[in-house]
C-alpha cells in the first residue's frame, strides 16, 4: 500500500505554526548546520564512501597472507595479528592513494604527479558519458546503453579521426562532431521506438550495445577499418590532425578530451538549469502527467532526450579514441558505458558531482591497479568497494539508519508499521 | 463502550500532528470530528485504529488504559474503521470480502463462505442494507461499497465505528441513506466517530462536535451552531460563507460543444454524446457525482483526451484533434483534477509551477534560454496577488499546503488572457479560507467575460458558482438546470432522474421554472 504514508503533504500541518519562535537558539543553530551537512546527499556520499573503505578494509585483512599467519595464533599473541592487519589495511590504502593521487616517495615532481594525471585520463571518458547518461536519468529515461553509444561514437569518430585527410583543427572537430552524431543517433533509436511504440528504452537501449559491439567487431574485419596488410583486428592510428593534444607533454597520457570533459559539464549544466529543453526534461521526468497537461509533448521528449543523452555518450567514445587510445580496436569501450551509470548515480545525475565522482571512480581503479602491483592485494577489493560506494549511495537510508542520522524529511521517513 | 483519548501527542520530526488531544466518545454516540484537511483528523484516528503509536498520551476503553501495537488490538477490542478510499478487493464478492482477515474455516481448512454469506444477510437484514452476499463488489456503486466496509466493521463486533469523509464519493441521496444508517447504529448502540470537513452533514446527524485546528482540539459545539459558527472554528476566523456573486450578465456564445462523444482507452462510452454552449461572462457548472464522466470532458476540451465523435468550438474555430499545447495556445485556462498528478511537478520550485506552460515563451524564454530574472518576477508577483504562502519563489511546491498549492495552479492559469476557463474540482481538498479566494478569483474571470466551466463533485459548489448547472449521469448530460433548482432535485438527476421526474418526486420546481432542450441542452 505505497498511498499509505504517514502524512501526506496535503495532511501534515504546517510546521511553521505561530508558536515556533522564528530565532533559534545557538545550539539549536548549529544542530540544523550539522542535519543539513549530514543528511544532505554529499554527506551521505562521504559517508557512504568511508562505510565502503571500511568494509574493503576488512577484506583486505581477510585475505592477507601475514593476517592468516597471525590469526593461527591470536590467542598467544593477539598483538601479532592486529599489527599485521594494521599493515595489511595501511599499506594497501597507501598504495592506492600513492598509485591514484600522488606518488610521495616518487623522486622527481613528473613521477609524484603522474597518478593523478592518469586518474585524470581515465576519468575524461567516464564523466563524458555519465553526463549523457545523468541527462537521461533526469528527464526519466533508463540509458543503459551508453555501452553501445560509446562503442559507435568510437568508431564513427576513429573512423573520420583515421581515413579522411582534413586541415589540423576541422579535422578534429569533425571527428568528435562525427562520435557525438553516432551517439546520437543510436540513442535516438531507443528513444523513437519508446515514443512511437512505447518499446522500454531499457530493453532496447540492452540490445543495441550488442548490435553496436558486434557491428564493430565486424567492422574491424573489413578494410575500410582495418591497417593495409594486417589482419589484426585493429584500424589505423588516428592521424595527429585529430588527435586531442596531450595537456603536460608526451610523458603523460593526459589530453585535451578532460578540457572536452569540463566544458561538457558546464554545457550540461546550462542546458538543464538554464534552457527551455532541461526545463521540459526535468519536467518530463518528474511528472509526464503535468508535463503534458502543461502541453509539452511528453514523446517527442523522449526522442530528444535519447539523442542529447546519446551525442553525450558518443562523445566519450570519440574522446577515448581520439586521445586516448589512437586506434580504434573492438575493445576500445572497456566497460565505460556501464562504468558511466554508476558515476551518473555517484554524482547524483549533477555535472558537477559527476565530475568529481568521475575523479573518484577513475582513481579507484587506477589507484586499484597500483594496489595489487604494489602489495599483491587483488584488484577485486577496488571492484568490492566501488559497488559498496554505488549500494550505499543507492540506499541513503541504510546509511542514515547505520550511522544513526536523522532523516531530511522525518514525516516521510517514517514508515507506518501496517 | 466508551472510550476515551487522553493527551494524545503524535508528531513527524518537526511536524506535531497531533497535540495532546482529548477526547470522550459515549456509547451510542455520534461524535463529528471536524476540521480542515491537514488539521490532524486522520492522524488521531490512525493512531486510534493502531496505524501509528502515539508519541504520549493514553487510549483508554471504560476507563481501562489499553496499547494497540497494530489495527488487529483495534479490532479486537471493538474499533473499526471505513477508510475514505475502500479497502475492498473488487472482484471478491461481497461474503468474500466481508470474511478478508478473519476467514472461518470448515474441517480440513477449507473456506466456511455460507457462514458469511449468512453474517452478510444477517447483518444487512437487520439495518436493511440490501446486501446480495454474492454480488461482485466491482459492479456494485460507491455508496453499496460503503456499506460493505461497514458490514465487514460489524461482523466483527465493532462497538465504535470511524467512518473517515463517509460522504466525500457519495451522491446527495446516498449521503441522507448513510445518515438514516448511522442513526440506527446509534440507536443499536454503536458509537460512530464521524469524520468530515463538511457542515451541513455535521449538523444533521451528530450529537456532539469537536473541531480539530493545527493539531489541538479548539472547541467542542453543539449540533445547534450555525455553519458560520463551525466555519469559524474550524478555521480560526470569521469567514464568509456563500459567496455574493452578482447575476451573470451572458453575452455572446462563444464555445459550444456538439455530440461529443469520448471512449475511454478499453473502450468504454466515457462521454455520450454531450451537447451544450457557454456564453462569455457565465460559468456553467458540471455537477455529477465523481466517475461519471465529466473528467473525461473536461479532458477532451482541452486535448487530453482524444474525442471519437462530435465538434469542440471555441470563437467558431474547431479544437477537436488539437493538441493540449494547441489548446492552451488557443487561449484555454485549464485547471485538472488532481493538481499533485496533473497540475504540478511537485519537485519543481513554486516559480518553475508558475510558468509550466508558457516556459517557452516569451518573456520567460528568448530561443532556448530561460530568462530565469523574469521567471522569478513573475512569481512574486503571483506570490503577492494570489497570496499564496510560501518561503519564496525558490520553494518546492511539494512543501505547500493543499490550498497553496491550488492557488499556485490557478494563478498560473488565469495569469493570460483567456478566451475559455476550465477548472475540474477547483476547490478539492482545499482549506475553508482558501476556498473563498479561489471562488472570487473566478467569478471575477468570468465578470472579466470569459465563458467557465466548472466541474465539481461538490453539490455546494456547483450550486454557489454555477450560474447554470449541467448534471451528468452515466456519461450524459441529465439536463441542464439554472443554479436556482433545489438541491434534492439536482441531487436525483445526479443519480440519473430527468428533470421533470425529479421535479415531480421532490414536488418541488425551482423558482424559475427552467425547460430544457434536451437536444441542443441550452436552457431556453
Amino acid at each position: 500500500m505505497s498511498d499509505q504514508q504517514p502524512v501526506s503533504m496535503d495532511e501534515a500541518p504546517n510546521p511553521r505554526t505561530p508558536d515556533a519562535k522564528p530565532e533559534e537558539s545557538g545550539v539549536g543553530r548549529a544542530a540544523q548546520v550539522l542535519r543539513e551537512v549530514t543528511t544532505g546527499s554529499f554527506g551521505v556520499t562521504v559517508l557512504a564512501f568511508v562505510l565502503a573503505l571500511v568494509i574493503g578494509g576488512i577484506l583486505i585483512i581477510a585475505v592477507n597472507e601475514a593476517v592468516i599467519t597471525a590469526a593461527g595464533y591470536i590467542f598467544s599473541k593477539p598483538s601479532d595479528f592486529f599489527n599485521a592487519a594494521w599493515t595489511a589495511v595501511s599499506e594497501a590504502y597507501s598504495a592506492m592513494f600513492r598509485g591514484a593521487v600522488f606518488n610521495y616517495d616518487a623522486t622527481t615532481a613528473a613521477r609524484a604527479l603522474k597518478p593523478l594525471t592518469e586518474t585524470m585520463t581515465v576519468a575524461t571518458p567516464l564523466i563524458i558519458a555519465a553526463l549523457g547518461v545523468a541527462v537521461g536519468f533526469r528527464a526519466g529515461l533508463f540509458n543503459i546503453g551508453a555501452q553501445g553509444q560509446v562503442i559507435m561514437g568510437a568508431a564513427i569518430g576513429g573512423y573520420v579521426g583515421f581515413a579522411w585527410d582534413l586541415p589540423v583543427v576541422l579535422h578534429l572537430l569533425l571527428a568528435l562532431l562525427g562520435g557525438v552524431l553516432a551517439g546520437g543517433v543510436w540513442a535516438g533509436i531507443a528513444g523513437f521506438l519508446r515514443a512511437r511504440t512505447g518499446a522500454h528504452e531499457v530493453i532496447v537501449t540492452i540490445m543495441l550495445n550488442y548490435v553496436a559491439l558486434y557491428l564493430v567487431a565486424f567492422l574491424l574485419t573489413t578494410s575500410a577499418f582495418t591497417r593495409e596488410g594486417s589482419n589484426q583486428p585493429k584500424s589505423p592510428g588516428v592521424k595527429s590532425t585529430a588527435q586531442l593534444p596531450a595537456l603536460l607533454g608526451d610523458q603523460f597520457r593526459l589530453n585535451a578530451g578532460f578540457l572536452v570533459a569540463i566544458l561538457a559539464a558546464i554545457v550540461v549544466w546550462w542546458l538543464m538549469t538554464r534552457s527551455t529543453w532541461g526545463f521540459r526534461f526535468r519536467a518530463v521526468g518528474s511528472n509526464p502527467h503535468a508535463a503534458r497537461t502543461a502541453g509539452m509533448a511528453v514523446s517527442s521528449s523522449f526522442v530528444l532526450v535519447m539523442v542529447v543523452s546519446g551525442a553525450l555518450t558518443g562523445l566519450a567514445g570519440a574522446v577515448q579514441v581520439l586521445g586516448t587510445e589512437k586506434a580504434l580496436t573492438g575493445g576500445i569501450a572497456g566497460s565505460i558505458g556501464f562504468d558511466a551509470i554508476t558515476v551518473a548515480l555517484l554524482g547524483r545525475s549533477k555535472p558537477l558531482g559527476i565530475f568529481f565522482a568521475g575523479l573518484l571512480y577513475a582513481g579507484l581503479n587506477v589507484g586499484g591497479r597500483a594496489m595489487e602491483g604494489a602489495t599483491g592485494t587483488p584488484i577485486n577489493i577496488v571492484l568490492v568497494i566501488q559497488s559498496l560506494v554505488v549500494l550505499f549511495i543507492a540506499a541513503p537510508p541504510l546509511v542514515r539508519a547505520i550511522f544513526r542520522l536523522p532523516a531530511p524529511n522525518p514525516a516521510l521517513a517514517k514508515g507506518v508499521s501496517a | 463502550m466508551k472510550l476515551e483519548l487522553r493527551g494524545i501527542t503524535k508528531s513527524f520530526g518537526p511536524l506535531v500532528a497531533n497535540d495532546h488531544i482529548d477526547l470522550v466518545i459515549e456509547e451510542g454516540e455520534i461524535h463529528a470530528l471536524l476540521g480542515e484537511n491537514g488539521a490532524g483528523k486522520s492522524t488521531l484516528m490512525n493512531v486510534l485504529f493502531g496505524l501509528y503509536q502515539a508519541d504520549s498520551g493514553d487510549i483508554a476503553i471504560d476507563d481501562v488504559v489499553t496499547t494497540f501495537r497494530g489495527p488487529g488490538d483495534a479490532l479486537a477490542a471493538g474499533i473499526g474503521m471505513v477508510h475514505q478510499h475502500f479497502m475492498l478487493v473488487p472482484v471478491f464478492t461481497v461474503a468474500e470480502n466481508v470474511m478478508l482477515g478473519h476467514e472461518q474455516t470448515r474441517a480440513g481448512g477449507f473456506l466456511d463462505l455460507d457462514a458469511a454469506r449468512e453474517r452478510v444477510r444477517e447483518i444487512s437484514a437487520r439495518f436493511g442494507f440490501g446486501l446480495d452476499p454474492d454480488a461482485v463488489v466491482e459492479d456494485l456503486p460507491v455508496g453499496v461499497q460503503q456499506r460493505v466496509e461497514i458490514v465487514k466493521a460489524l461482523t466483527r463486533h465493532a462497538k465504535i465505528l470511524i467512518l473517515d469523509e463517509p460522504t466525500a464519493v457519495l451522491t446527495p441521496q446516498e449521503t441522507d441513506e448513510l445518515i438514516a444508517i448511522m442513526r440506527q447504529l446509534k440507536d443499536a448502540g454503536t458509537s460512530i466517530v464521524f469524520i468530515t470537513h463538511k457542515l451541513r452533514e455535521v449538523r444533521a446527524i451528530a450529537d456532539v462536535i469537536t473541531v480539530i485546528r493545527r493539531g489541538k482540539v479548539v472547541g467542542n459545539a453543539e449540533p445547534t451552531a450555525s455553519e458560520s459558527e463551525l466555519a469559524s472554528l474550524m478555521v480560526g476566523r470569521s469567514v464568509l460563507l456563500g459567496l455574493d456573486k452578482t447575476p451573470a450578465e451572458p453575452g455572446e456564445v462563444t464555445f459550444t460543444v456538439e455530440n461529443l462523444t469520448v471512449l475511454t482507452p478499453t473502450g468504454h462510452v466515457a462521454v455520450d454524446d454531450v451537447s451544450f454552449s457557454v456564453a462569455r461572462g457565465e460559468i456553467l457548472a458540471v455537477a455529477g457525482v465523481q466517475g461519471n464522466g465529466q473528467t473525461e470532458l473536461a479532458e477532451a476540451i482541452i486535448g487530453l483526451q482524444e474525442a471519437a465523435a462530435g465538434s469542440i468550438r471555441l470563437d467558431g474555430k474547431e479544437l477537436r484533434g488539437l493538441t493540449p499545447d494547441e489548446a492552451l495556445g488557443s487561449g484555454i485556462g485549464f485547471v485538472p483534477e488532481d493538481r499533485k498528478v496533473d497540475g504540478l511537478v511537485l519537485d519543481f520550485s513554486v516559480a518553475e509551477n508558475l510558468v509550466l506552460d508558457l516556459y517557452h515563451k516569451s518573456p520567460y524564454a528568448r530561443g532556448i534560454a530561460l530568462n530565469l530574472a523574469e521567471i522569478r518576477s513573475n512569481a512574486v508577483h503571483r506570490i503577492d496577488e494570489y497570496d499564496i504562502r510560501t518561503q519564496g519563489p525558490g520553494e518546492h511546491v511539494g512543501k505547500l499546503s493543499g490550498g497553496n498549492q491550488q492557488k499556485v495552479v490557478l494563478a498560473r492559469e488565469l495569469s493570460r488572457p483567456l478566451k475559455l476557463f476550465i477548472a475540474n474540482q477547483p476547490t478539492r481538498g482545499v482549506d475553508v479560507g482558501s476556498i473563498e479566494f479561489l471562488h472570487r478569483r473566478i467569478v471575477a474571470e468570468r465578470d472579466g467575460g470569459t465563458p467557465v466551466i466548472i466541474v465539481s463533485t461538490e453539490l455546494d459548489e456547483v450550486v454557489e458558482l454555477g450560474d447554470r448547472i449541467a448534471v451528468m449521469y452515466r456519461g450524459r448530460i441529465v439536463g441542464i438546470v439554472p443554479s436556482t433548482t433545489p438541491r434534492d432535485v439536482l441531487g436525483l438527476m445526479m443519480a440519473g432522474v430527468p428533470l421533470a421526474d425529479a421535479i415531480e418526486q421532490t414536488g418541488r420546481s425551482p423558482r424559475a421554472t427552467p425547460t430544457t432542450d434536451d437536444e441542443t441542452g441550452q436552457t431556453l
